[in-house]
């Protein structure tokens, strides 16, 4: 238990108290941290232009990606409890792009959507359909970042297939006998039978989502095609900050600016927030999630 | 006949992607520009090529030094805290079990500022020890799991094993680690290919030093760095993407059953 005690105090405890006090300073790793009081939470809220671009693309991605995933996750679930024949073959199938490294993945999909040479931008000009820009085009980076969410639903889909087969059967013959068609048993049976692995999905979606980094900052650099130097990053947010995520915005003010004051403020906000969410999310629970056996 | 449709489409459409990746990876420079999507012919020396015009071989070798060493370290550190917390009785069990859950719900963004200040103080950034040394001090997501899962082993094999007058690290050694071998494995399993993927970390604290980085960072600056093209990003992309998916293959069961411990009873 001991080494884990001194680990918590050194790798928890200290950090978060020394971030919460440099969050109340102005430092720059060079001269010693002095105070300015809230400062850094009234530049952020008042006067940082990319912080309400960084908010408002983070709130799009999860608006947009966790309901998505989520879905998709429950659509290609349910699919797989119906096979007959070849179950594990299909469920390799759909799980293996899950297991790709976000960074692979990501400069997997920048060249997939490549509107040059891309193969997707090929079909879609091929069947006279509008062939977008993708990571080039501030108005489908985001949305190619959430198809590049979607093919990794596997880890997501294995959850809810588990849960998914935990459904006893018998509920489903009481709702044939009561003659109630597909979408009446999904939405009556199935959903309600399912429901603590959804809130845990959305949850997981909405903390992982405020989180956001890898993806955003790698589609960024790839396509917007700059490297960083010495440890500052240049092309984040490409094309025109659409890419420009909360986790984003405070790596580059923390490692490539070296504000390590306002990042701490940013990452202060970022975690609030995060709680926040968190509670409302279970308090607003009780009234859609179906504990079986009753109250939790 | 609707649900195989839709089987086969769906699979269509998870595997494309691979497909398409694979396939630009073996084609000519002159092809990787052109609108072709099947190369002609196959250039499998890009394998090779990319190894030369990139150090791929040490960032390999860097990644495997933080998984490897990261992996080995969460085990050694989680696995005693981890039965402390299901099979002793102490005093304050329950508050370090409430403390280990608040560390798994902590943005990591919240420590990284002053986590940094630190190593750059010990002149630690730039090398991969920021990243190998913490695991050594446990890691909460794995002392949950290997906790949930400790708390299923029957107590008798356990009291059997201290009558005969085995202390609690022999208990733990010849009794418990043995039993949990498939939670530990899948334990294993998670961490190395979390730190396989990690992204993150390696590009905080190893930017500045091309020396130590490691695949996902390498990757990462690839077609930027050395204006190579799509077909031998792509090569690397699969190269590191390939020993996940063997890994995958050899240790189903560990992946599935790990996956669905930490869905179903997280």
């Amino acid at each position: 238990m001991s080494p884990w005690l001194l680990g918590f105090a050194m790798f928890y405890v200290y950090p978060m108290a020394a971030s919460l006090y440099f969050s109340f300073t102005h430092y720059d790793l060079l001269s010693q941290p002095h105070w300015i009081g809230l400062a850094n939470y009234r530049f952020m809220a008042t006067k940082d232009p990319l912080f309400w671009t960084a908010v408002r693309n983070t709130v799009w991605i999860i608006a947009v990606g966790v309901p998505a995933r989520v879905v998709f996750a429950i659509a290609t679930g349910m699919l797989l409890t119906k096979v007959r024949r070849g179950g594990g073959l299909f469920r390799t199938i759909f799980f293996l792009p899950s297991l790709a490294p976000p960074v692979a993945a990501t400069l997997g999909f920048v060249y997939l959507l490549n509107p040059a040479t891309g193969p997707v931008d090929q079909l879609l000009r091929k069947l006279h359909l509008p062939a977008p820009l993708w990571f080039n085009d501030p108005r489908f980076a985001k949305p190619a970042l959430v198809l590049l969410a979607l093919w990794g639903i596997g880890d997501l889909m294995i959850i809810f297939l588990a849960s998914l087969l935990d459904v006893p059967v018998h509920l489903y013959e009481a709702a044939d006998i009561e003659g109630a068609n597909a979408w009446q048993k999904v939405r009556h049976v199935t959903l309600p039978m399912i429901s603590p692995v959804i809130l845990f999905a959305v949850i997981i979606g909405v903390i992982d989502g405020l989180q956001y980094f890898t993806q955003g900052y790698v589609a960024a650099v790839a396509a917007g095609g700059q490297a960083f130097g010495a440890g500052h990053s240049l092309g984040l947010g490409f094309p025109q900050n659409s890419t420009l995520f909360y986790s984003v915005w405070l790596y580059q003010q923390g490692f490539g600016y070296f504000h390590m004051g306002y990042a701490s403020a940013l990452a202060w906000v970022l975690f609030l927030v995060t709680l926040a969410f968190t509670l409302v999310l279970l308090r607003g629970s009780t009234r859609w999630v179906h504990y079986q056996g009753g109250v939790r | 006949m609707a649900t195989r449709s839709g089987l086969i489409a769906c699979s269509i459409a998870f595997l494309a992607p691979f497909g398409f990746i694979v396939l630009t990876s073996v084609m000519t420079d002159h092809q990787a520009l052109s609108q072709r999507l099947w190369p002609q012919p196959f250039r499998w020396h890009n394998y090779i090529d990319v190894f030369i015009q990139v150090p791929l071989l040490r960032y390999t070798a860097n990644t495997l030094l933080y998984a490897g060493l990261a992996t080995a370290g969460v085990l050694l550190s989680s696995i005693p805290v981890a039965y402390a917390l299901a099979k002793l009785r102490w005093r304050l069990r329950g508050v370090c079990f409430v403390l280990v859950l608040a560390t798994m719900m902590l943005p990591f963004q919240v420590t990284a500022v002053s986590l940094y200040v630190i190593f750059v103080r010990i002149h630690w950034v730039g090398s991969l020890l920021p990243l190998i040394v913490p695991a050594f001090f446990g890691d909460a997501f794995s002392i949950f799991l290997l906790r949930q899962f400790f708390l299923t082993l029957p107590e008798e094999y356990l009291d059997s094993a201290r009558v005969d007058g085995a202390g609690e690290l022999q208990v733990l050694r010849r009794v418990v680690v043995p039993m949990a071998k498939p939670a530990i494995a899948a334990v294993g399993l998670f961490n190395f290919l979390y730190a396989w993927n990690d992204f993150f970390g390696p590009l905080l604290y190893t930017a500045e030093n091309q020396h130590n980085w490691t695949i996902a960072v390498g990757l990462s600056q690839f077609k930027t760095l050395y204006t190579v093209q799509w077909n031998l990003t792509m090569a690397a992309t699969v190269l590191f993407m390939l020993p996940v998916i063997l890994l995958f293959f050899f240790a189903q069961r560990a992946f599935i059953e790990g996956v669905t411990l930490t869905g179903v009873k997280g």
